[in-house]
């Protein structure tokens, strides 16, 4: 009898998510078959092994893993799926690396519906296409109906650091310029805007892209001078560069009339109560880099669409405390500090 | 126009500057409390104090509605949560305020208590007639800012027969603390520590408007200017302030007129009229017990008060002896003066009323101004 005549049936319509489908039988390999391999679709994945093998050139590999619990999972402008590819491939081209592989592991909650599996699935891997990179590998569990909220993804990426420069936080040093690729904000606010609970009219859109061409660009044109790279995601600008301040030793003073956002961010978060600089994105990044070459670097950034609005928003100083001081816009002088515990609006 | 971008103009903020420091004399020192946590926030938030000339201080008040709700009434709202069947409505910054021993709504969700955030007590209804079968408390704090909307989802309680809604309320009167916080600094002996004038609230005067602190403005002979919460507006409203202090003036302005009248709302006062009563006595964090301070639900609504419904008797929680926050709310001393500042007491654990909420004076001095201490604060 041939494999065909031995799945069990799905249903990609109407169907849902069962316990059956992460029990490891036939309708798992049914699910498997129907949406993840055609979606994913590549060689190595097709050798339909417990492991992916590949060649790898000499040198240094990255190594990443993340996982995403997104709520909602679709979102204007992409979905948990796009995240979790975009954002692993992100954690390693910032390390200077080439993303080539990623593994893709899903929990799935029973009852979730298989044509919106379908779709996170397929976006995953157009997103993976478009940045080359392959999904190699990967798991599926399914949980009881309320273990889990639709579907959970974790993404581990690897990827060859093809130049020679050691990216690393502890490279700052005072005087160095911090550029920031664009608008602060998008992601968080367009995530907010659909929550259940505060459902509100607006045209945001989610910022989650791949940065890898961008990062590429960035290095070619700055090389040794670029000290270390970051992507501002959860915890926002504020938390990205206390984080840097902290490993390198060194302070930031943030120029706030530099930093880009999108008018409609900004008001959204005054009614919201929430201090943009602590908001998600999912497609920015910062730069750290020695003042000479920051112009340089500027104008090769600005000429990449995900750069295009990029500003150099500050510089390190010299700071036993580590302190991310702003001057606001009105010329006056403040901390921006760690968040303290989860994102919270204000009353009044 | 935005009403936000307007405000925060940097051109007019140099010459509001450069104003407040011709109008300014250098024989004297000026002190001014701006009452309302949104304005402490501000003046954080934006630098303002930077730019001030030397002889003007700020002193930060005591209108952070989380920050002196007691932690007694926390506790309360936290046992009541961990019950079977109840749902704690409350708003954001609420979650983290610590009740005693750390607790918060928070750490009761985190342990099991169906505890959900909201941005309208309207939202809370919502809940209720999703889930006949719980109890859905509306966990009401704040000024009067905050009261009206309260009222209303009392009113739409009542008129649909929820019987599964009620409000533990918490709504507390900015008149009453004012009147305080002038009484004890006219007792003190100490010309350094007066507070010459009052940048008055924002919102809260848009509800009860300007005429309900002419008797606070006449019995303590202090200026009152009524301010927004941007940056130009705070500007506007010291160099107002100045001018009456050195004309010795001592009346009520309104610098906020494109949201404040005389009156006030007229259909929010009705509201908070029909669905509230004064409460004899009111514990304020940091500050103590204040007569005729906050309210309670009428008796035409105490059928929805929760604090009739269930057992929420509240057990004395006292403050940490070493914190410093009722010298700090009355302008006496600098959150940087207080021992547990920054030690034992920082926003992720915060022991006194002034670090609870991003609006109290301790928290918004460590959040944006404490790079300014030469301590060993990080």
């Amino acid at each position: 009898m041939s494999n065909k005549h031995r799945r069990s049936r799905i249903d990609l319509n109407d169907g849902v998510v069962e316990l059956a489908h992460g029990a490891g039988g036939s309708a798992m390999t049914t699910l498997i078959t129907e949406i993840f391999y055609p979606a994913f679709n590549n060689d190595l994945l097709l050798q339909q092994n417990d492991q992916a093998i590949f060649n790898v050139d000499t040198g240094k590999l990255a190594f990443a893993t993340d996982s995403f619990v997104v709520s909602p999972l679709f979102f204007p402008g992409g979905n948990i799926g796009s995240l979790a590819v975009n954002g692993t491939i992100n954690d390693i081209a910032l390390g200077g690396a080439t993303p080539l592989y990623l593994s893709a592991s899903f929990i799935l909650e029973e009852g979730f519906p298989l044509k919106s599996l379908l779709i996170i699935a397929k976006t995953m891997g157009a997103c993976a296409h478009s940045a080359g990179v392959k999904i190699i590998t990967g798991d599926t569990k399914v949980v009881e109906r309320g273990k889990a909220d639709g579907v959970f993804i974790t993404t581990t990426g690897i990827g060859v650091v093809s130049n020679q420069n050691v990216l690393s936080a502890n490279q700052i040093t005072p005087g160095d310029c911090v550029i920031l690729s664009g608008e602060i904000g998008d992601h968080g606010v367009a995530i907010l805007s659909k929550r259940e609970n505060l459902t509100f009219e607006t045209n945001i859109v989610s910022d989650q892209a791949a940065l890898h061409e961008l990062i590429q660009l960035i290095l070619q044109v700055g090389g040794n001078n670029i000290r270390v790279m970051r992507d501002p995601t959860r915890g926002g600008l504020a938390s990205a560069l206390n984080e840097l301040a902290e490993k390198s030793d060194v302070g930031f003073v943030i120029n706030e009339n530099k930093i880009p956002i999108n008018p409609s961010v900004a008001a959204a978060c005054e009614f919201l109560g929430l201090d943009p600089l602590y908001v998600a994105n999912e497609g920015k990044l910062i730069a750290v880099v020695a003042p000479l070459a920051a112009a340089d670097i500027l104008k090769a950034m600005r000429s990449h669409p995900l750069g295009h609005q990029a500003e150099i928003i500050g510089e390190a100083i010299e700071d036993s405390r580590f302190f991310v001081q702003m001057i606001t816009r009105i010329g006056g002088r403040r901390i921006i500090d760690h968040l303290s515990g989860e994102l919270l609006p204000r009353i009044c | 126009m935005q009403y936000s971008e307007e405000f925060r103009y940097e051109p007019l903020v140099v010459r509001l500057i450069r104003q407040i420091a011709l109008e300014t004399s250098s024989h004297r020192s000026y002190r001014f409390m701006e009452f309302c946590g949104g304005h402490t926030h501000a003046l954080a938030r934006y630098g303002i104090e930077d730019l001030l000339p030397k002889n003007i201080e700020m002193i930060h008040g005591p209108g952070c509605p989380v920050c002196v709700l007691p932690a007694a009434r926390i506790d309360a709202a936290i046992r009541l949560a961990k019950q079977d069947n109840i749902v704690i409505c409350a708003y954001g910054d609420l979650m983290r305020a610590p009740g005693s021993r750390g607790n918060s709504l928070l750490r009761a969700r985190a342990s099991g208590a169906d505890v959900r955030m909201i941005y309208s007590p309207l939202d809370a209804l919502k809940i209720a007639v999703a889930h006949p079968d719980k109890e859905i408390v509306f966990f009401a704090i704040g000024f009067e800012t905050t009261t009206p909307p309260t009222a209303l989802a009392v009113q739409i309680a009542q008129r649909d027969k929820l019987k599964n809604f009620s409000v533990f309320c918490n709504h507390v009167l900015t008149p009453a603390a004012m009147r305080h916080i002038l009484t004890e600094s006219q007792s003190t002996s100490s010309q350094r520590l007066a507070i010459n004038g009052l940048v008055g609230p924002a919102h809260v005067s848009a509800i009860i408007g300007c005429e309900s602190y002419q008797e606070i403005a006449e019995n303590f002979a202090r200026p009152i200017v009524i301010a927004g919460f941007e940056p130009l507006d705070i500007l506007q409203a010291l160099l107002m302030l100045l001018r009456q202090v050195n004309t010795q003036r001592a009346e009520i302005e309104n610098q906020y007129d494109r949201a404040v009248t005389n009156q006030g709302n007229y259909s929010a006062i009705d509201a908070m009229a029909d669905t509230f009563e004064l409460r004899e006595c009111f514990e304020w964090r940091g500050i103590g017990e204040l007569s005729n301070s906050a309210l309670k639900l009428s008796k035409n609504y105490c059928a929805l008060d929760a604090e009739e419904r269930f057992d929420m008797k509240a057990v004395a929680v006292p403050d940490n002896p070493a914190c410093e926050c009722g010298q700090i709310l009355r302008g006496r001393k600098k959150p940087q003066e207080c021992k547990l500042f920054g030690n034992a007491c920082r926003p992720d654990t915060p022991l006194g009323a002034c670090m609870v909420s991003a609006e109290g004076a301790c928290a918004a001095h460590w959040a944006y101004g404490r790079f300014r201490d030469e301590s060993d604060t990080r």
